[in-house]
């Protein structure tokens, strides 16, 4: 019988991995996709919640998150492409226009 | 039968996650994303959640994904040869403190007490989803599309010319 708690080490495992990706990577596309990658495992946690509860809320906020994803990539990628136009870089240790 | 399939699809979204990491070129790993988001909705079925599954391979896989790989075609990015990408001292702290944040959560979820689940099953299908959606969440969901709408102008901003 397959738990919830399977479900939450599951979330876990991939949340990491996106965070290791923000870590380590340079390139703003992987980094983009990592952030991907850490809303999908709250997902996860949040429909297998809903699943445990036996409430639709969980299935809702997912649904939510989605919706913010959509919005983030949209507007990440403007700014990838924007910043590619300017500074012909992907690497985000290149672009320190606000850094002190 | 349940397990088997779990068992599955988990370990495709561990493999295809890891696989985003480690290719070198970008195109490579935003395919690997595709499988990754496509084994996670085999998951959501996994779990009854119907409607969200289908959500998840309609505006992830599709819409999302295929911004992102429109967007690495368009720039036609070069694979990283030199390494500038990686940089050593980065992935020598960045792994361990990762894998020092995964032993926190699993050590959290381990002593977490378990309950079995209930046996009554809620099926996530649109009908209950909208039914929700549209009395008790009405007002965020409509601030959603505030959201959407701003998220809108502002990729309308960032494609102007002269940013």
């Amino acid at each position: 019988m397959v738990a919830t708690h399977h479900y939450l080490f599951l979330a876990a495992a991939l949340f990491t991995i996106g965070v290791i990706g923000v870590l380590t990577r340079r390139n703003i596309m992987i980094v983009l996709m990592s952030i991907e990658l850490m809303m999908n495992a709250v997902n996860i946690n949040l429909i297998a919640f809903s699943n445990h509860l036996q409430q639709v809320n969980g299935q809702i906020f997912a649904i939510f998150v989605i919706t913010v994803a959509a919005a983030e990539a949209a507007v990440g990628l403007g700014i990838v492409i924007a910043m590619f136009k300017n500074k012909e870089t992907m690497n985000i240790n290149e672009i320190d226009l606000m850094k002190w | 039968m349940i397990e088997i399939l779990f068992f599955f699809f988990a370990a495709l979204a561990v493999g295809a996650a890891i696989n985003v990491l480690v290719q070198k070129h970008v195109l490579y790993s935003a395919l690997s994303l595709i499988v990754l988001l496509s084994s996670m909705s085999g998951l959501f079925i996994l779990l009854r959640a119907d409607f969200l599954a289908v959500i998840q391979v309609i505006v992830y896989a599709g819409a999302i994904m295929v911004l992102f790989v429109f967007v690495i075609m368009l720039l036609n990015l070069p694979e990283d040869e030199d390494g500038a990408d990686r940089l050593r001292w980065l992935k020598f702290l960045g792994i361990p403190l990762g894998l020092f944040f995964l032993f926190l959560t699993v050590i959290t979820l381990w002593n977490v007490e378990r309950q079995d689940i209930v046996e009554a099953q809620m099926a996530g299908t649109p009908e209950l989803i909208g039914r929700s959606l549209f009395t008790d969440y009405l007002l965020p969901f409509e601030a959603t599309s505030l959201l959407i709408l701003i998220a809108l102008m502002g990729a309308v901003v960032f494609a102007k010319k002269d940013l």
